[in-house]
């Protein structure tokens, strides 16, 4: 399962980061790494992006770019 | 001994506020050359041989945003003595990747640790010497807004320069043997090509295969080849490429090192005092009217109520009663000519006297806009909106921007700064412009109201065009190969809120209070000499010299450009006039109209309300007043990009405009299908595909392509 599809409130742990480049570089740079610890805290009133707690702080995130970390 | 020391850290880390603080007002403030990215230096208080440097925030050293490119430029190439690392201790973790980073630059790095107040407060324990020790650097306690242990900081930074004890600190071990191994491979072959303390630093870089790196190292394919190898037997190994090792594991030793040396208490119920407020703020029924609720109070305090006692205090008794009169009676006193007492009173005065007056609007609204950025609530702002400009391939980041230039452009120009992609920025500052700001509701009043009748939809509308000017401008300009973007994804941390230092804030507003009244000062002063004597000298009757302002240089210039706007409707010179008038400050075109209208009054200057309407288009979209001009030509940095978007303004406003005119006198009978009609169909023609034609990168790429910055 990727991240986009995850539920408010879930805490899931990140298992793959697929795609290469400067995209997948950022998120990793901001701590989202294999075994890293996410907890889903909401969806902007738009549906999108997505607020993110992970590593003691709050992260944006779009969807489209969220679908690129598998998680369990 | 001059001494240079860095200041580093990730964005929200409050390296700003402690950049103000080790250096109070001796800052320098610019651009990086040949980037949109500021450049902020300064002399360290006290000292006269110390400076600091303040780098971009940046969260790694990657070869892919700007600021990071710039960032690493300095530090490989300036060889800083130091580096003063900013750490946001309650987000320890992220801020030290980029520690594990600025520590292989072989420069002595100092720690500070941020915010240890709140660490405090929460229960929570740091052991500093442990977090040293595993570091191999010094680590400080700091408070940046209280000012605690700043120049301790900055004087600890000096010590370790002085005295040279960095080497005796060692440097961690990050990676596991597979990639040492690795990487003892790549230094062994460019230990020739670079100076030993960067070894570390350029051999991690090649193992990732930086781009930027390996062209600068010159590296030839055989060696590559060789180099490559061994990068593959590591990734082999790993299961992983070799960039994600690298930074995967950086992650995995923090954590290590986090556990060891920071013990933290769990918080009551999971949320902290930021989520609590976030829960209305950024919740799915409030966050818009929250928002709407608090722009509208930005705007009353700035412009309707403070705002305009201000302005009009400054226009009607400061200029009108007491500098403007006072000037006349000097310079008659000192018996000066009619023209030169004219000259100095209406013109310059006059003409310095609008912008002027905007000043204190403008330094309110900038407190207020500072304030809900320093405090955090921009990127709620940011994140709430993204959804809404991920179509014009920009991001909620671009919104503030316009959200600002509805009062004046030149804040709504500058505020682009917080915006990394550096396309995205330029194509913000491009179009911010076309919202209605404030100096041009005059001239919506004026067309709405006495030539096309009181129309009360007219501001409404106008703004409405504005949002749509920019949508199309966005999707018109993207598909440009100038604006292609490798897809930096919209990654935007959402700061704690905090207070700002009322100290912070007043150098904000100061820097750009100062930036404007310089260009008050200078240019406009210029400017309005030149357009009052334009409007007021000629050759009239007996030769060259004061004439009415029909017979002046400006209806000359204004008649022998007026056919070019003839397609538009309002070919004559009083039109054109007006608008060139409004090239100083948009208010102008209203004076200027009333200064040229005759017996018939200004609807003769239109051929029918489709014409008026045309002309009040074009004045709302064609390049901003002189002050933001030159806001953006400093912003841009480039002379070709500050052209292109001046004639970009310019040519689109003249095709809606011509649109406009062309289509409304058809529809409402006034005008008969000709040539005009023709050129305007071929001109919506050329609009749709440019709107519609297929994006370069999906065309070519298909799908979602992600390339490599350069």
């Amino acid at each position: 399962m990727t991240l986009d599809k995850a539920k408010v409130g879930e805490r899931v742990s990140v298992t793959r980061i697929t795609g290469n480049g400067p995209l997948k570089r950022r998120i990793m740079d901001m701590g989202i790494t294999r075994g890293t610890e996410i907890f889903v805290r909401k969806y902007a009133p738009f549906g999108d992006p997505m607020e993110l707690n992970l590593r003691g702080y709050e992260l944006s995130l779009r969807k489209a770019d969220a679908a690129m970390i598998e998680i369990s | 001994m001059n001494i240079k020391i860095a200041l580093a850290g990730n964005p929200n880390s409050g390296k700003t506020t402690l950049f103000n603080s080790l250096t109070g007002s001796a800052q320098y403030v610019g651009n990086w050359p040949g980037v949109t990215v500021e450049k902020k230096d300064g002399r360290l208080k006290g000292h006269r041989d110390v400076t600091v440097q303040d780098l971009p925030g940046i969260y790694s050293l990657s070869p892919y945003t700007q600021e990071e490119v710039v960032a690493r430029g300095y530090l490989v190439n300036d060889r800083p003595d130091v580096i003063l690392n900013i750490v946001d201790s309650t987000n320890i973790e992220r801020n030290l990747y980029l520690t594990t980073q600025l520590i292989e630059l072989g420069i002595p790095v100092v720690i500070c640790l941020n915010m240890m107040d709140i660490i405090k407060k929460n229960g929570d324990r740091i052991d500093i010497e442990a977090l040293g020790k595993k570091l191999g650097c010094l680590v400080l306690e700091i408070s940046a807004l209280k000012g605690d242990g700043c120049m301790a900081a900055a004087e600890a930074a000096i010590d370790t320069v002085k005295k040279n004890t960095n080497g005796n600190l060692e440097m961690p071990h990050v990676f596991n043997g597979s990639v040492e191994h690795a990487l003892a491979h790549i230094e062994e072959s460019i230990a020739d090509k670079v100076e030993p303390g960067l070894i570390r630093w350029y051999a991690i870089k090649v193992f990732e295969r930086d781009q930027k790196v390996i062209e600068s190292l010159k590296l030839d394919q055989p060696l590559m080849d060789h180099l490559n190898e061994h990068i593959r037997d590591c990734e082999k190994e790993m299961d992983d490429e070799a960039e994600s090792i690298i930074t995967d594991q950086r992650y995995k030793y923090i954590t290590k090192v986090v556990e060891q040396a920071v013990r933290k208490k769990p918080l009551k119920d999971g949320l902290s005092l930021s989520d609590r407020i976030d829960r209305l703020v950024t919740s799915k029924y409030l966050a818009l009217p929250i928002f709407a609720g608090i722009m509208f109070l930005v705007y009353y305090i700035s412009v309707t109520s403070l705002g305009t006692i201000t302005t009009d205090f400054i226009n009607d008794i400061l200029f009108g009663k007491w500098i403007q009169p006072g000037a006349a009676s000097l310079l008659a006193a000192a018996g000066a000519s009619k023209p030169v007492i004219s000259l100095a009173v209406d013109g310059i005065l006059g003409g310095i006297a609008a912008p002027l007056s905007f000043i204190p609007q403008m330094a309110i609204l900038f407190l207020l806009l500072s304030f809900l950025e320093d405090c955090g609530y921009m990127a709620r702002v940011a994140f709430i909106m993204d959804r809404a400009f991920r179509r014009l391939g920009l991001s909620g980041k671009s919104f503030i921007p316009l959200l600002i230039s509805s009062g004046c452009g030149v804040p709504g120009i500058m505020a682009t700064r917080t915006i990394e992609n550096e396309k995205n920025r330029r194509m913000t500052m491009i179009t911010t412009t076309m919202i209605p700001c404030g100096a041009k509701l005059p001239v919506i009043a004026l067309i709405g109201g006495v030539i096309m009748g009181g129309a009360w939809w007219m501001a409404p509308a106008m703004y409405f065009m504005g949002i749509a000017a920019v949508v199309i401008s966005c999707l018109i300009l993207k598909k440009f190969k100038m604006f292609e973007m490798d897809d930096t994804p919209f990654v935007m941390e959402l700061p704690n809120y905090h207070l700002p230092l009322a100290k912070s804030l007043g150098i904000h507003v100061w820097d750009r209070v100062k930036g404007f009244l310089k260009k008050a000062g200078t240019v406009i002063f210029v400017c309005c000499a030149v357009m009052w004597m334009l409007a007021n000298f000629g050759f009239g009757a007996g030769g060259f010299g004061l004439v009415p302002t029909n017979e002046s240089l400006l209806a000359v210039i204004g008649g022998f450009i007026a056919p070019l706007f003839a397609p538009l409707g309002f070919g004559n010179y009083q039109s054109v006039a007006a608008s060139i008038s409004g090239f100083a400050a948009k208010e102008g075109i209203v004076s200027t109209m009333g200064v040229l209208a005759g017996a018939g009054g200004m609807k003769t200057f239109f051929a029918g309300s489709a014409a008026a309407m045309a002309f009040l288009v074009f004045n709302l979209l064609d390049s901003p007043c002189l002050a933001a001009v030159s806001t953006l030509a400093r912003e841009m940095n480039s002379r070709k990009w500050t052209i292109f978007a001046l004639a970009y303004q310019n040519i689109f406003a003249y095709m809606v405009a011509l649109l406009v005119y062309q289509f409304g006198g058809l529809l409402s009978g006034t005008l008969d299908f000709g040539a005009g009609t023709v050129a305007a169909i071929a001109v919506l023609v050329l609009m749709i595909y440019l709107i519609g034609r297929k994006d370069r990168k999906e065309s070519e790429i298909g799908g979602l392509g992600y390339e490599l910055d350069n």
